[in-house]
């Protein structure tokens, strides 16, 4: 083999001759869009062969989910309106990941910033409709920030580990919920149900005009946007890209690593916390058990599949919003169990945390060798 | 006599009780985790395991008619488990924590999906030895009904405790989590000797599991596990990787997670859901105790992800 490109025998436009740019920035990328994609493809293939074991029909299963999911501009809207605390779900993930860290506690930050919401929409009942939500929005990232900003905390000062704490921190802020719900903040008329005070009409959020899906989904979206100018654009997200590489390298740079773990971490609680009040305001009007829906677990499957890239958060949220929409139709016209969609995201989960192993292993993936055409013939 | 007769010495009885009642799935789960931990791998899918056991427990005892060969198969289904996470973490880059995450989503779905319809029959349950026959007070009976499980695994804590110090299988998973390098060294395969650590601590949760739903609360419900696979991962850490500590421990945690209906026992019922909250809390401050920044924990493997 020689240095010279020549390029004989491969098409002119793969030729590295011609806008080596453009080629080496899809090539940089294709890997991290090809193994996801294929690990998706494949969890789904493994399940089909589950569901058709189960002796149910796996064709009519994605069809159901399709027209569940995304077949009906009905079911869109059904789709996106669950992908919104999705969005903000997965971000408590991402942010976090980019320092190294496994936050899976999210559904503690989404319950206490709903009822954190609720309670302060409650309480400032009169005032103008647009303060009340601000300082609903506001509660609701503050609870969460504090939650998981607490559990960065307890990481770098105590070294406490974030994973198990995050959860165990779920169950206590789920508990605290029931206590607040069930004792001071209870509204007297809700009987089987015990919920805070239904916030008035003007308080609750709209939907985008001409859809019936509420202006969660943008904030949900702005929040990405938002996350990946952050960790990708700005000094503090390469400080922390750098602190998620190797601690001990990153202080020695001088970075304050504990401010920022604290900081990142707080921010992903707040996102978190945005989601509950969200849920809050635009969807069931008061603070209940249903805020503890599971969109903090969801949110980590979509965290992971997203390979905590924010931008990529957006389309993840969005097809896990839409499996969880058509789990009810799964349910009726197979008769299925409703547990259908878990074993589902758990498969997937497990495939797209094995395909972690392929990266680096495909020579076709490599961005030198795309541009020497001549070592990539035969390797495929 | 009568039941209100011993008045407020109800609440320290009613934890004991509940204490031995509570700790026994904690402590088969921590066992579990403890070998998995010792070989160097961390496991959080145990609370999965815990809800699968659970599960399977019931099931097969529903159709067998026979607690026993549910108990069994819960162990089996546990060893699966276990083994697929040993098995698929040995591959390179993939983290064993986040495989334990998504198989605690996976074995619970799993778990609601065959369960559906084991929801409404009635299982036999496992047997319990009644060491409060000697007293007519009916708490005091209640509070000593101990079951066959909980003296198995207290026995099988101090077997643990004995077999890690002298037995050659407990060196080898000891070296195997102290140092890959050294356990290469000496001719063992690591990932061999954690596929086997981890299905062995697999099949302690599903033991667990099987109390659950064969003794107590003793039904099959989705709501049958609070937690208790992820409680007992902390446990661990707080025993210092120690059978004998898991012990203790888990009768700790058993008694707090009794504090509440204890107390709701004797009237007291304010402030129910923070005292359902008291063992989550308690696992907290326990790792805000003993972890540091400064100093590695003692005892702690060598390989271990979690404290590196």
């Amino acid at each position: 083999m020689t240095d010279t490109v020549t390029g004989a025998g491969v098409p002119a436009m793969f030729g590295a001759r011609f806008y080596p740019a453009a080629l080496e920035w899809i090539a940089r990328r294709a890997e991290a869009f090809v193994i996801p994609l294929a690990a998706l493809v494949v969890g789904m293939a493994l399940f089909s062969l589950f569901i058709a074991l189960v002796g149910k029909s796996p064709v009519l299963l994605y069809e159901t989910m399709w027209r569940g999911g995304f077949g009906s501009w009905f079911s869109i809207q059904n789709s996106l309106s669950r992908a919104a605390p999705l969005l903000l779900a997965a971000l408590c993930v991402a942010l976090p990941a980019r320092l190294g860290l496994v936050v899976i506690g999210g559904e503690g930050a989404i319950v206490l910033g709903g009822v954190a919401a609720a309670a302060i929409g409650v309480a400032l009942s009169g005032a103008p409709s647009s303060i009340v939500i601000l300082a609903m929005g506001v509660a609701g990232l503050a609870a969460g920030g504090i939650w998981i900003g607490a559990v960065g905390a307890l990481r770098h000062y105590r070294a406490v580990n974030e994973t198990i704490s995050s959860l165990l921190m779920a169950y206590i802020a789920i508990a605290l919920m029931n206590q607040l719900v069930e004792g001071p903040l209870r509204d007297p008329a809700s009987l089987n149900k015990p919920s805070t005070q239904p916030l008035a009409d003007i308080y609750r959020i709209g939907n985008i005009p001409g859809m019936d899906v509420h202006w969660g989904l943008v904030v949900g979206v702005v929040a990405c946007i938002l996350s990946w100018v952050l960790i990708e654009k700005t000094r503090w997200g390469f400080a922390a890209r750098i602190a998620g590489g190797n601690v001990r390298a990153a202080q020695v740079q001088g970075l304050a690593v504990g401010p920022l773990i604290v900081g990142f971490t707080a921010l992903a609680g707040g996102f978190a916390g945005l989601a509950g009040m969200l849920e809050v305001a635009a969807v069931q009007g008061s603070a209940n058990a249903s805020l503890a829906a599971g969109y903090g677990y969801t949110g980590i499957l979509v965290a992971f599949l997203a390979r905590h890239n924010p931008l990529a958060i957006i389309p993840v949220a969005i097809l896990l919003g839409g499996i969880d929409a058509s789990g009810g139709l799964i349910q009726r016209r197979l008769d299925l169990p409703d547990a259908t969609v878990l074993v589902l995201q758990g498969m997937i989960f497990i495939v797209i945390l094995f395909s972690e192993t392929f990266y680096g292993r495909f020579k076709a993936f490599n961005p030198d060798l795309w541009k020497r055409p001549d070592l990539l013939k035969g390797t495929a | 006599m009568d039941a209100t007769e011993i008045g407020l010495w109800g609440v320290p009885l009613a934890i004991l009780g509940g204490a031995i009642r509570v700790s026994t799935p904690f402590i088969f789960v921590s066992l579990g985790e403890a070998i998995t931990e010792r070989s160097g791998r961390i496991n959080l899918g145990l609370e999965g395991t815990l809800v699968f056991g659970a599960m399977t427990a019931y099931a097969v005892a529903v159709m067998t008619n026979s607690p026993w060969i549910g108990l069994l198969a819960a162990a089996f289904a546990g060893l699966c488990f276990g083994l697929f996470h040993g098995w698929i973490c040995k591959f390179p880059k993939v983290n064993d924590i986040a495989i334990g995450i998504a198989l605690m989503l996976f074995g619970s779905g799993l778990a609601f999906f065959f369960g559906k319809p084991f929801i409404k029959p009635k299982a036999p349950n496992l047997p319990a030895i009644p060491f409060g026959g000697w007293s007519d007070i009916p708490q005091v009976q209640a509070a000593l009904d101990v079951n066959v499980l909980f003296l198995i695994g207290a026995v099988l804590s101090v077997i643990l405790w004995w077999a890690f110090r002298n037995t050659r299988a407990g060196l080898i998973v000891r070296v195997v989590g102290d140092s890959s390098d050294a356990a290469r060294a000496m001719g063992l395969n690591p990932d061999t000797v954690r596929l086997a650590a981890t299905g062995v601590g697999g099949a302690l949760a599903g033991i667990g599991g099987a109390y659950l739903s064969l003794y107590y609360p003793g039904s099959w419900t989705e709501r049958i596990s609070s937690g208790q696979g992820l409680m007992a991962v902390a446990l661990v850490i707080f025993a210092r990787w120690n059978p004998l500590g898991c012990f203790a421990a888990a009768l700790l945690f058993g008694g707090a997670g009794a504090l509440g209906p204890a107390l709701q026992s004797v009237g007291v019922t304010q402030g129910y859901y923070l005292f359902y909250a008291a063992p989550y809390i308690l696992t907290l401050i326990i790792m805000i105790a003993t972890s540091s920044p400064t100093r590695s924990l003692a005892g702690a493997p060598g390989e271990l992800s979690i404290t590196k």
